[in-house]
């Protein structure tokens, strides 16, 4: 007799996890603002001119260690062991497919935009897409029906090349060859520019991938989706409406979610961590049963410390577009919950000192609960990848933030000075994820938390997410919040064996005939 | 350092002379105190901002060194700066800023 495990309908658990990366070497030359600004400012710089020497091939990006962290092949302790630099070491795992995701190469993931567009703005060249349809449709997270977007009848070369001349289209290019491109959506309205297109479809793409690969880790149908969430950095809408949305949407039709809706959150680094809290709680509130938080990745982002890395020798380590998702759904009993009365926000109210800002995402939700900074086993903020910010002299964000958090349980005392060292090792990780601004802020541990929970190596754990919102130049106010994931409470009460099933069975019968002999009396 | 903040540097110095300019920082480590500083001294290194081939010789500080400190009320910057000082490298900072002063500080 199988027995069900009880649940409870107000909670809402971690079901499963995606994670992607998509290795874009051309993009880094002509996507990446640090380049595409040298361009205009210093174009026959020497740093332009050396760039493509740093070019990592695919093969190289996917023996790279974080990169197999990050799609779930090697753990964040297992890279903690290895000493850097790491770009100089072939990780044991060199599978591009992993527990989580997968790490994609740059032609199929052109093959993928243009599945993704839907105005056929996406032109590319007939031989490039004969040439690579088959290694996408062995993609085992390719369906059908994303298949049957790409047109069987494409572009000429030169027709290409006379678009991105004379028609503003922004250039795809493989092996540093013109093989498609992005038109302009619009004449003159610069949101529909082909430059805003090809970021945004970049980002759905990508968004697409990390759903359909959250989707199968999950194990659940593509029909339980009611909800996508998508928090990354871009913006869509026309001149009327810039930022209109809605990335989700958008990504859940492509990935064939047909009972889905959706809507986007923006903030900055953040966005991951409020999207999943206001997953949990749609879920929670019985609004909906199941929603998917996704993201895609920024081109942008690509090559952002090139100049540095190529200064000091190194591969263009920026070279991925990232994407992730969490499925969050109603109680199974099993999977990792949310904790909602665990909830930290950086208020309008609170300074953007270091220490207020621990103070308000970390301690103030422990402090609720009766509990102290060691009661959490494991933290995770900024999981940058410190090989690609040190040469730029960005430091290590991951340990500098369980840094802050052990400095701040020190001047609250809660811990002594003298364990500060150990609380980072015991209570930190090493980051892994590439600097896809959003991608490396608290989320990548979503799925190894959820391993580690489930087999019992650790019982909770905080995800903490924060954001410069000055960025956008409409306040210089910090921004932050964060949740705890914990075991899953139900799974300890659960379990009513088939024993004590049959137990209550024989005694309801017992009562029942005991009832139906009084009545005969 | 960040374009608009290279700009609104140059913009300040402009309005108020080089001379009555102190750019504080709060970096996290010496490499990136050095480079903010260096930008505002002999010009932005990358090459990439307002302040390319511009050489301020601005007064720049880090909020943790020593001269600074001393010009703060304790009870403040125990409470706001004091848990940093605890987490960051401030050796490190202080030779990488006096390395700079020397070489490009004008005043």
């Amino acid at each position: 007799m199988k027995v069900r495990k009880a649940v409870d309908l107000m909670k809402s658990v971690v079901k499963g996890t995606g994670y992607v990366l998509v290795h874009t070497p051309d993009m880094v030359l002509h996507n990446g603002t640090t380049q595409t600004t040298e361009r205009i400012v210093n174009p026959d710089s020497e740093y332009l001119k050396e760039l493509p020497t740093h070019l990592r091939s695919f093969e190289q990006a996917v023996s790279y260690w974080p990169n197999q962290v990050y799609i779930g092949n090697k753990t964040p302790d297992e890279l903690g062991a290895v000493p850097q630099p790491w770009h100089d070491k072939v990780c044991e795992s060199t599978d591009r497919y992993g527990r989580f995701g997968q790490i994609m190469p740059q032609e199929e993931f052109l093959l993928l935009i243009q599945a993704c567009d839907v105005f056929g703005l996406v032109k590319l060249e007939q031989g490039f897409v004969d040439g690579n349809r088959a290694a996408l449709a062995a993609n085992p997270m390719m369906t059908e029906e994303i298949l049957a977007r790409i047109p069987a009848q494409q572009t000429s070369a030169e027709e290409i090349a006379r678009l991105v001349r004379e028609e503003h289209s922004e250039g795809l290019y493989h092996h540093d060859e013109l093989v498609g491109c992005v038109n302009r959506a619009h004449d003159i309205d610069q949101n529909l520019s082909a430059h805003v297109m090809h970021e945004n479809l970049v980002s759905k793409a990508s968004s697409v991938m990390a759903l359909l690969s959250g989707i199968a880790n999950a194990g659940i149908n593509k029909n339980e989706i009611e909800y996508v969430i998508d928090c990354a950095e871009e913006a869509c809408g026309d001149m009327n409406q810039r930022g209109g949305g809605n990335f989700a949407k958008s990504a859940a039709e492509i990935a064939g979610l047909a009972n889905a809706s959706g809507s986007d959150v923006r903030g900055f680094c953040a966005a991951p961590a409020h999207a999943v809290i206001e997953a949990a709680s749609l879920v929670a509130s019985g609004a909906y049963q199941t929603v998917a938080v996704t993201s895609g990745g920024c081109t942008a982002k690509l090559g952002m410390n090139g100049k540095d890395h190529v200064k000091k020798g190194l591969p263009i380590l920026e070279d991925m577009i990232g994407g992730f998702c969490v499925i969050v759904s109603r109680d199974d009993g099993v999977s990792p919950e949310i904790n909602l009365n665990m909830l930290g926000r950086h208020t309008v109210g609170t300074s953007s000192g270091p220490q207020d800002v621990t103070t308000a995402l970390v301690f103030k939700s422990l402090e609720r609960n009766g509990m102290t900074v060691t009661d959490i086993d494991k933290y995770a903020g900024e999981l940058h990848n410190s090989e690609i910010l040190k040469p730029a002299g960005g430091g290590d964000p991951a340990v500098q933030f369980f840094k802050v958090v052990g400095a701040t349980a020190v001047m609250r005392g809660e811990m002594d000075k003298g364990d500060l060292k150990d609380f980072i090792v015991k209570h930190g990780m090493t980051g892994w994820a590439p600097t896809q601004g959003h991608i490396p802020s608290g989320v990548p541990c979503i799925g190894f938390v959820r391993d580690d929970i489930m087999s019992g190596k650790i019982k909770n754990a905080m995800v903490v997410g924060k954001g410069s919102l000055f960025l956008g130049r409409l306040t210089n106010l910090f921004d932050g919040v964060s949740f705890v994931i914990q075991a899953n409470s139900g799974a300890e009460e659960a379990g009513v064996s088939e024993e004590q099933v049959r137990g209550m069975i024989a005694k309801a019968m017992r009562d029942f005939a005991a009832t139906l002999m009084a009545q005969a009396e | 350092m960040d374009l608009e903040n290279q700009k609104r540097v140059k913009e300040l110095t402009e309005q108020y002379g080089a001379e009555n300019v102190v750019v504080l920082l709060g970096a996290a480590e010496g490499e990136a105190s050095g480079l903010a500083a260096e930008t505002v001294t002999n010009g932005d290194p990358t090459f990439a901002g307002p302040l390319t081939g511009v050489s301020l010789g601005l007064k720049v500080y880090h909020v943790c060194e020593p001269e600074v400190k001393a010009e703060f009320d304790e009870a403040i910057y125990e409470e706001q700066v004091s848990m940093m000082e605890m987490v960051l490298d401030v050796d490190d900072i202080i030779n990488e800023m006096s390395a700079i002063r020397e070489q490009y500080c004008k005043f």
